[in-house]
């Protein structure tokens, strides 16, 4: 395993697209953090995101699990051109006449994207840790360490989000076209949502991207100012916002399906 | 004799097209093999599947008399294939690196390596600013790195200029004759006579020839000759015992191919003797390219 890793970060540390966009990456990830904690003046009328209670433990494991995910289309990218460029630089065909096999051409790819997806799980969990104990009206550490169920939803979600993207970056060779196909993918699926959601409505959940997004749901009706409004209002927002065990399992089939499902596509395919 | 490689009734089929034909060979320790064939005979597909990047439709091949599986075994070759295939953005150097990263070489001789194929000097420099001709040698270096018991070239001079056809060549010879066992695949007959000690002619996916590649050139050559009176030359010819066959396609000249030693002077004589003037005559010995196109046109006619 440690051998396979570092064939495929010896390959990432040369790549300047990789570097750039997980740079990207990474300062997105902060800018979110950074952006809640400025304080907005309107005139006489304050306003900080970090003070509306978002950073509020156990919440911020929710909140901010949901938002940083956001953004993992930074790192998909780099999960794509490291696989389709293997195709345009025809180094995926040198790389198995040198003696890689096909099995450990897609073990490091995903082992890399393990990688990928822990670093971001324990950079969620550390920037978390450090707003909540400066903005949470609560610090007890009971409630700190409550609802952590939220980080391993955010791991297997970037787990299964890559491989995806491995698995598109394989199928189709060129990055390109795999990101136009991620988009295509979303569209079907809302379109099959809408036109299923009369007769077998449980289907959806068993959509790739739909499994994925089942993970985190929502948090803003569980956002104070939301609650306090709607119950103002005298309608009721709330929603289900939890996650099933089935939910975990889905994705985490999907992502099998994606690892076998790139290996199948090496082995049929003449290089 | 030990063998490297068995092949068996190797085929591979695209749709309808026999890309390669019921192939079996075997190369053994210590030789220079030449794959010769037009572009689009097999070559590659053939060197494909024996590097377990084309599956083949039916048939098998067993390297190093099957003593470790094809993926171990591949670690003991050196090969490249068509282009070379680096990661653009990395050094020589570096490539190599990662080349003995997946190949698992203990120690490899990075300066001894890139030395030899005059990179030493060029090691820091990204693969992407390389000439056609650097990029080749940069590709045999890759492959010379974990000593390999074989290596496998594919038109290893294409696109170069002379000077790097020539640069290259040296190489080969010199790894060849430190006693590496060559596989190259080449369209080009001279490459293959200057090189090659054995060779196996493919034409359309199927092997038309498959030995020494002093075997394939006629031993004794022809004489080309040309009298005013070709009829009488003719017959002439054909009473002499050392003429095997007597060739009139070409304008004016009669070609006599030889089985066993003929002398110019001795036929200039017979010839004098009979009265026969003779207005042409040279004794040739027939090249490698005669010979295979002999080959490949024999099997169309077939």
């Amino acid at each position: 395993m440690r051998r396979l890793l570092s064939i495929e970060l010896f390959k990432l540390k040369f790549s300047k697209s990789a570097k750039v966009l997980s740079i990207i990456y990474f300062l997105l990830f902060f800018t979110t953090a950074i952006f809640s904690m400025i304080k907005f003046k309107f005139g006489d009328f304050e306003f900080q995101l970090a003070e509306q209670g978002i950073f509020n433990f156990p919440y911020i494991w929710h909140f901010n699990t949901y938002m940083v995910a956001l953004i993992k289309i930074f790192l998909a990218v780099v999960i794509v051109s490291m696989v389709s460029s293997e195709y345009t630089n025809r180094t995926l065909k040198q790389n198995f006449i040198d003696g890689l096999s096909k099995k450990e051409f897609v073990l490091s790819k995903f082992y890399t994207i393990l990688v990928f997806a822990l670093v971001s799980t324990l950079l969620v969990f550390i920037v978390s840790l450090v707003l909540g104990l400066i903005y949470s009206d609560y610090n007890e550490a009971g409630i700190i360490f409550s609802d952590l169920h939220f980080l391993l939803a955010y791991f297997i979600k970037l787990t299964a989000f890559f491989s995806l993207c491995m698995f598109l970056g394989i199928l189709i060779r060129k990055s390109a076209f795999a990101l136009g196909f991620l988009f295509l993918l979303l569209i079907i699926e809302a379109i099959a949502m809408i036109s299923l959601r009369n007769e077998i409505p449980w289907l959806s959940n068993f959509f790739p991207l739909e499994s994925m997004a089942n993970l985190i749901k929502e948090p803003f009706t569980r956002f104070n100012v939301v609650k306090s409004a709607s119950t103002a209002m005298g309608t009721d927002f709330s929603r289900d916002v939890k996650t099933y065990w089935y939910e975990y399992l889905i994705p985490v089939g999907w992502t099998f399906v994606f690892i076998f499902g790139s290996l199948k596509v090496l082995k049929n395919r003449d290089l | 004799m030990e063998k490297i490689l068995n092949v068996h009734q190797l085929t591979k089929k695209f749709r309808q097209l026999n890309a390669v034909d019921q192939l079996s060979f075997s190369i053994e320790k210590g030789h220079v093999y030449g794959l010769l064939g037009p572009n689009g005979s097999g070559k590659s597909t053939t060197l494909g599947m024996l590097l377990n990047v084309v599956n083949p439709t039916s048939g098998s091949f067993q390297w190093f008399e099957n003593k470790c599986a094809t993926q171990e075994a591949l670690k003991k070759i050196g090969a490249i294939i068509e282009s070379p295939n680096f990661y653009p953005s990395m050094t020589a150097l570096d490539n190599l690196k990662l080349v003995a990263k997946i190949k698992e070489i203990q120690q490899p001789d990075y300066e001894a390596t890139l030395r030899l194929v005059e990179l030493w000097d060029r090691k820091d420099e990204a693969f992407k600013n390389f000439s056609l001709g650097m990029k080749q040698r940069l590709a045999i270096a890759s492959a010379l790195l974990n000593k390999p018991a074989i290596l496998i070239l594919d038109e290893p001079t294409n696109g170069l200029d002379p000077k790097g056809i020539r640069q290259i060549r040296d190489i080969i010879l010199q790894i060849a004759q430190s006693g590496t066992t060559i596989l190259l695949a080449s369209h080009l007959l001279d490459e293959v006579e200057k090189i090659c000690t054995h060779v196996i002619v493919l034409q359309k996916g199927k092997m038309i020839y498959n030995g020494k590649v002093d075997e394939m050139k006629a031993s004794y050559g022809f004489i080309e000759l040309a009298s005013e009176n070709q009829e009488q030359l003719v017959q002439l010819l054909q009473n002499l015992p050392e003429v095997k066959d007597i060739n009139q396609t070409e304008y004016k000249f009669v070609k006599a191919i030889l089985k066993s030693e003929l002398k110019p002077a001795e036929i200039n004589q017979l010839c004098f003797e009979k009265g026969i003037v003779l207005t042409h005559l040279q004794w040739k010995k027939d090249t490698l390219e005669d010979n295979f196109l002999a080959l490949t046109k024999s099997e169309n006619h077939a």
